[in-house]
């Protein structure tokens, strides 16, 4: 089982991919899986991030099974 | 509550007209229709724009602005809403955005709408980028100041 993870906009870019897998048996900080994917990127501090599709703050938890987003300031409308 | 996201180009006033004929069991009731229009400009930050690419999270920003709606209808009497944002490909001067609201007086409808595009503006997954004439392509970074910087 694992925690998906999904990037958007600049930040798609700047990663280079769309999506990444988190595998965890044991509920995590989300900066510990962001940590875990881009070693070599510091977290922007703009950044947003959405579990479920809801906004959460720097330091949620995520666990099995959640859909873990990243992406930088919208700019809609 | 109608919430629409569109790639082909549409015209807001049809739309508004489509969906108010819809509403025949608040005919009568309704004495206010706010309605905001945002449409896509030819320029921005001193540079000509050709065109624009919108990114959004699909199945978020239906969520988010689902909400955004939602929180309106408990703030104000609204009574109903019609939202419709262009995705894909844009071009100027295609419509962006629509925000259509009817209430029972005015106040409702002209703090409703402004609440509910500002919110848009700041919450829901869309991400703007430009071509510009010169070829060049880049991310817009940040969106107006919302709803509660401006009023203050």
């Amino acid at each position: 089982m694992s925690i998906k993870v999904r990037y958007f906009a600049s930040l798609k870019e700047s990663v280079g991919r769309g999506e990444d897998e988190c595998h965890t048996t044991f509920p995590m900080p989300v900066q510990a899986v962001w940590q875990q994917l881009n070693p070599e990127l510091a977290m922007p501090e703009t950044l947003l991030i959405a579990v479920n599709m809801n906004y959460v703050k720097h330091d949620a938890m995520v666990e099995d099974g959640d859909e873990l987003a990243f992406f930088p300031p919208v700019t809609g409308g | 509550m109608q919430i629409k996201l569109c790639e082909q180009v549409f015209n807001p006033w049809q739309e508004i007209e489509q969906y108010q004929a819809s509403l025949t069991h608040l005919a009568g009731k309704y004495g206010a229709t706010g309605v905001f229009v945002g449409s896509m400009r030819d320029f921005n930050q001193g540079d000509d724009v050709t065109s624009m690419y919108l990114e959004h999270y699909p199945g978020m920003t239906e969520k988010q602005l689902q909400q955004i709606v939602e929180q309106a209808q408990l703030q104000w009497s609204l009574l109903d809403s019609l939202v419709i944002h262009r995705i894909g490909e844009v071009n100027p001067p295609d419509v962006l955005v629509l925000v259509a609201v009817w209430s029972a007086h005015r106040g409702d409808a002209f703090d409703a709408s402004r609440y509910i595009m500002e919110q848009l503006k700041s919450r829901a997954p869309f991400w703007k980028k430009e071509t510009l004439v010169s070829g060049q392509h880049r991310w817009v970074e940040k969106n107006t100041t919302g709803y509660q910087q401006e009023s203050r």
